[in-house]
């Protein structure tokens, strides 16, 4: 079973539609609700945890697509700038699902973006500035 | 300090070094060799254990001299890249500290403020060669009329920069915690509520002062690694303090000894020096600085020898105890316990995380290793030593 974190923005135009539910019913994926921010009339955001085959997860996200819905593959929007981390373990202060961790006995923070949930706290956390991707106030890459 | 015993002069030390001869491993490298050879035989065979930290020292600074303008200035108020530096000083002289923040931040006006730039990031800046816009005041004299001035500098164009530091390489330093209600932000990292995790800042058995506890070989003079350059202790650092608690093996439980460290910016490299920001705390640097250790007998053998379970620090709450002033510890952790990731405080087991870079600290102490095996970089002897307590072998 694979899983796959994703940003799904529902512009105005489609916000009031019911469309997620369809990911359970039609394309056999577990969805699971990591973080929401719905701005009445405007737009809704949600981030979710897909989980099924890939295949499964394709299907579902080119539903989603073809609905409108724009689906942002976390793994694709969170970075680490290699130049700019000097391995020194403030982030995994605060990362809560271990997208950024430390590697024992060597120290060294390792990054697996494919666990990130786009909390934002490591980029608050890098005194370096090392950390960047989006969040579910900000589609626009910080 | 009375005189300790040499079994091993610096002389004889230098003239290895000089030859290439001279037998050098890192601190963690000694640990091992002590662990399964004895203090007796890593004695016998090693000449000096390099030691590294890097890591957010927030007093730290430069000595900037911009060179003299036409017509003269007796620079009173003086800013690079907006971030204002002390003007104070005679003429074109200016200290630049860490912590300065660029003068339109918004500070923690909206809590918590990320203070993006600051002291740390010009010297960051001058030190990768980037342009830097200059601006400085005057009020006008005889002998220095000229009342403004503004350019554009990199460090080439500037007569002198010297970074000096008043407290680097804390030895040994607290384990923070958070017991109020609210996740707070503070120069130890973000701390979650109701003791939810736990951060801590030393490289360790890598640390400079932890591996020789009563500064024996360390004091003015003592050439070291600073940013990636040669640089000096230059005195000892604002709070020393020898009298600090130590353990059986003469290692301090707490913060303990600084040192004051001085160096040419203008031979520095990035890769050792940053710019930080500390969210809802301020502008810092991260400096990377290491210290030789020459093993002039056996208990200098035994003291680098040190791991990091036997190095412990205090667990204290940074919520409510330590903004009010109030010397409490929770409890005493290791730096074995720390590694982990995991600690027990109180009967609660919660995620540890580190502040201070180990990987680099081991780069900085590898570095130094081999600037000593193959650069012929000797060691200097101390001219004043450090204030100390005396030593009695356990």
């Amino acid at each position: 079973m694979a899983s796959k974190n994703v940003l799904l923005i529902f512009k105005q135009n489609i916000m009031y539609r019911p469309i997620i539910y369809r990911l359970a019913t039609e394309y056999g994926i577990i969805f699971n609700v990591l973080e929401a921010k719905i701005l009445p009339k405007q737009e809704g955001r949600l981030i979710l945890e897909l989980s099924g085959s890939e295949e499964e997860i394709a299907n579902g996200i080119a539903y989603l697509e073809a609905e409108r819905v724009q689906v942002d593959l976390l793994v694709d929007k969170m970075h680490r700038d290699e130049q700019r981390c000097v391995d020194c373990g403030a982030c995994t202060a605060v990362c809560r699902t271990d997208a950024l961790s430390i590697d024992r006995p060597s120290m060294k923070i390792g990054f697996y973006p494919e666990r990130c949930v786009a909390c934002g706290l490591c980029i608050l956390a890098c005194p370096v500035n090392a950390m960047s991707g989006i969040s579910i106030d900000n589609d626009n890459e910080i | 300090m009375d005189t300790i015993p040499i079994q091993r002069s610096y002389e004889e030390i230098n003239d290895k070094i000089r030859q290439g001869k001279a037998v050098v491993l890192r601190a963690d490298e000694m640990t091992e060799l002590v662990a399964s050879e004895g203090v007796k035989n890593a004695f016998k065979k090693v000449d000096v254990v390099t030691t590294g930290t890097f890591g957010t020292m927030c007093s730290s600074g430069a000595f900037i001299n911009f060179g003299h303008t036409r017509p003269k200035m007796k620079a009173s108020n003086v800013w690079l890249n907006e971030v204002e530096a002390y003007g104070g000083l005679a003429a074109v002289d200016t200290y630049l500290g860490a912590t300065q923040v660029q003068d339109d931040d918004p500070l923690n006006k909206v809590h918590p403020g990320q203070f993006r730039y600051g002291g740390g990031h010009v010297i960051e800046d001058l030190i990768a060669g980037r342009p830097v816009k200059l601006r400085a005041k005057s009020y006008g004299t005889d002998c220095y009329p000229l009342r403004e001035y503004e350019t554009t500098v990199t460090i080439g164009d500037l007569r002198d920069a010297f970074l000096y530091n008043p407290r680097n390489a804390y030895q040994n330093y607290n384990c923070a915690v958070n017991l109020s209600k609210r996740t707070i932000y503070t120069y130890m990292g973000i701390l979650r509520p109701n003791m939810g995790n736990a951060t801590y800042s030393s490289a360790g058995q890598l640390s400079p002062l932890l591996n020789d506890p009563y500064y024996w070989t360390i004091g003015v003079g003592t050439r070291i690694f600073l940013g990636g350059a040669p640089g000096v202790v230059s005195w000892r650092g604002t709070q020393h303090d020898p009298n600090a608690p130590r353990g059986e093996n003469g290692v301090v439980r707490e913060g303990a000894g600084t040192i004051a460290v001085t160096g040419d910016m203008k031979e520095m490299t990035v890769e050792f020096i940053r710019g930080a920001s500390l969210v809802g705390y301020g502008c810092s640097l991260m400096v990377g600085l290491g210290i030789p250790i020459p093993i002039l007998n056996e208990d200098l053998a035994r003291f680098t020898g040190v791991s990091d379970s036997d190095i412990v620090c205090q667990v204290v709450d940074y919520g409510i105890d330590y903004p009010n002033a109030i010397n409490r510890a929770l409890g005493e952790v290791s730096y074995a316990e720390l590694k982990t990731g995991r600690i027990d405080v109180q009967g609660k087991n919660i995620p540890a995380a580190p502040l201070s870079s180990y990987p680099m600290a081991v780069k900085v102490a590898e570095n130094l290793k081999n600037w000593i095996r193959e650069k012929g970089f000797v060691l200097g002897v101390p001219q004043v030593l450090l204030p100390t307590v005396p030593f009695t072998a356990p």
